[in-house]
């Protein structure tokens, strides 16, 4: 598992830039062009279970749910910030993305860090030390376990039918 | 207990008599608009449009604004499968390529009542707050569910009071306004707040509360809002919206603040947003005397008719710098119609402009007037993200109507004030 470091205010003009978002809606579309204008590394480098760690504000700007659905399709495990845009962090639970609010474990973090996530148990441990973080509420927890917001929609559009 | 804005509207909305801040209600809201992504947020819904059916006729408000007239196959195809879908489903309120930028479009044609809820997939939508809608942005994903369902969750925000005291004195704007108190806040100031704007608003007309609003979602605010006062009453009215066809709703006076500020207008001077971010705030004197290639007046931002005067009371009878291609973007068909009439296009067209159709243009940086590397744009939009305007090695300032004129004459970044 590698750990992308990121610093504040990155926003989703740097996690996928607009002049494609008429152009590419698939994830085969939308992979060559992650974070192109922030990390032109990152598109080639990206491995399932690959964790993004960053600083406040992450995925301001824009409406755009093409970093979203890529980052996901890539298999990127969870982003750990000290804080989200809340577009770009409903975008993520339509999607199931995990986002993690932790600024402590943010903090800690440095390059060479050791890293893992226990996402059931709410805690992230840096270098041994555990930190906790706020879980989902249940209600909104419900949309990612059903495999993303249309799956949700769905399931319970069916289920009003039949009842 | 006294409620902010946002309680009162999400409390109403949910059918319970109060909400707390950091609840969760279900809402169904007034409108849901969206533009030119219509094509993707539908293509979500190839099997389970046939499966459900669209939820109401009135619910969806598209605008092809973004990449307008189309610029490749691509879009073009995006546009078609759009109007396809309006057709099938008989989508009541669509506009066409040409009638402007999809938030000037829903305030201009009255779908912004006082006292509802909007929610569209732009950033953006957080403009109708100008006159006293809850109006914030989604993804595209939960505008494809809310075509299905009709509803949505929203969180109940904390909110942030700002007081405005005396008024604005030109050519310091409602631009410089807001971005002084994005560049004090910060770029996450207000995020997942709501932010309502008290004191002498009564002095700022609707263009410049919708210039305000606009950029609520630069400080990360869910919703940015004003009351609805006379000045706003009138131009509903105007817009077709008659007072008995709404019902606002605003704080009350007791209401429980995160965070209050207050902002001397007389007080303010022009300022400017340097790369990259739009909290990167600085007096223009600053920066005055960089080179600059585009200037760009208009979009959702600062596309208005009061804008644009702004600019032309500068630019009539005098030439633009020959270093500098200046581009105007009205921000609806309304807009450029009356522009027409009353002679502003002729002057900006004089003075060595270039009109853009009624749409996004170069703002997303699709198409119309893409930065060359090392290229400097002065614009009124509302952010200078990297490679925002399609090319990462580009520069944007971001600065109000009269600074961009004042700068495109000299070709170089100027203070309005020092143009006669
Ligand atoms: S003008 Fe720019 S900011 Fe406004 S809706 Fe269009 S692309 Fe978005």
């Amino acid at each position: 598992m590698k750990v992308w470091h990121y610093g504040d205010d990155i926003n989703t003009d740097l996690l996928f830039p607009g002049k494609y978002t008429y152009t590419c809606a698939t994830p085969d579309e939308i992979r060559p062009h992650l974070l192109e204008d922030l990390d032109a590394t990152f598109a080639q480098g990206v491995q399932p279970g690959d964790v993004l760690v960053v600083g406040r504000n992450f995925g301001c700007g824009s409406s755009r749910e093409q970093p979203v659905v890529g980052l996901k399709a890539v298999g990127v495990a969870a982003i750990v910030a000290k804080s989200f845009a809340r577009i770009f962090y409903r975008a993520a639970i339509n999607q199931g993305l995990l986002l993690i609010e932790c600024p402590a474990a943010v903090d800690a973090y440095r390059a060479g860090s050791t890293l893992s996530i226990d996402a059931a148990g709410g805690t992230i441990t840096v270098d041994g030390r555990a930190y906790s973080f706020p879980k989902l509420p249940p209600e909104i927890m419900a949309i990612g376990e059903a495999g993303g917001l249309l799956e949700y929609t769905r399931k319970k559009l069916r289920a009003q039918r039949a009842g | 207990m006294s409620q902010t804005f946002a309680q009162k509207v999400l409390a109403r909305a949910a059918g319970q008599p109060q909400v707390a801040v950091g609840q969760i209600v279900t809402v169904r809201p007034a409108h849901l608009l969206m533009h030119d992504n219509t094509a993707a947020i539908v293509g979500k819904l190839d099997k389970d449009l046939a499966e459900f059916g669209l939820v109401r006729r009135d619910l969806p408000i598209i605008v092809l604004d973004h990449v307008i007239p189309a610029s490749d196959e691509k879009t073009a195809t995006g546009h078609a499968k759009v109007r396809a879908f309006v057709e099938k489903h008989g989508v009541q309120n669509f506009f066409d390529v040409g009638e402007g930028i999809c938030h000037q479009v829903v305030i201009e044609k009255g779908f912004a009542r006082p006292g509802t809820i909007i929610v569209g997939s732009d950033s953006h939508t957080c403009s109708y707050g100008a006159v006293g809608v809850f109006a914030t942005g989604i993804d595209r994903t939960e505008a494809a569910a809310l075509l299905l369902t009709g509803e949505t969750w929203l969180k109940v925000p904390p909110t942030i009071r700002i007081t405005l005291r005396g008024r604005l004195s030109p050519p310091v704007s409602a631009k410089d306004l807001i971005l002084r108190i994005i560049g004090d806040i910060g770029a996450d100031g207000a995020d997942y707040a709501a932010v309502e704007f008290h004191g002498d608003v009564r002095h700022l007309t609707i263009a410049e509360r919708f210039t305000i609003a606009n950029m609520g979602v630069e400080m990360g605010a869910k919703i940015t809002v004003f009351p609805v006062d006379e000045v706003a009453t009138e131009y509903l009215f105007a817009a077709g919206v008659p007072r008995d066809r709404y019902e606002a709703v605003w704080a009350d006076p007791q209401a429980p603040y995160a965070r209050e500020l207050t902002y001397d207008l007389a007080a303010l001077e022009p300022v400017v947003a340097a790369p990259h971010t739009v909290d990167n705030v600085l007096p223009v004197g600053r920066v005055a005397g960089k080179r600059i290639h585009q200037a760009l007046l208009g979009t959702c931002t600062n596309g208005r008719l009061s804008d644009l005067h702004a600019a032309a009371a500068i630019l009539r009878g005098r030439k633009v710098s020959a270093k500098v291609r200046l581009l105007v973007l009205p921000a609806s068909r309304d807009v450029y119609t009356a522009a027409s009439r009353d002679g502003t296009l002729a002057a900006l067209t004089e003075a060595g402009a270039v009109i853009l159709p009624p749409g996004c243009g170069p703002c997303l940086g699709a198409h119309q007037g893409i930065l060359a590397p090392g290229e400097v744009c002065l614009s009124t939009s509302n952010r200078n993200f990297k490679g925002r305007m399609g090319c990462k090695e580009g520069e944007i300032y971001l600065a109000s109507p009269a600074t961009v004129a004042a700068s495109a004459l000299r070709g170089e970044i100027t203070d309005p004030r020092t143009v006669g």
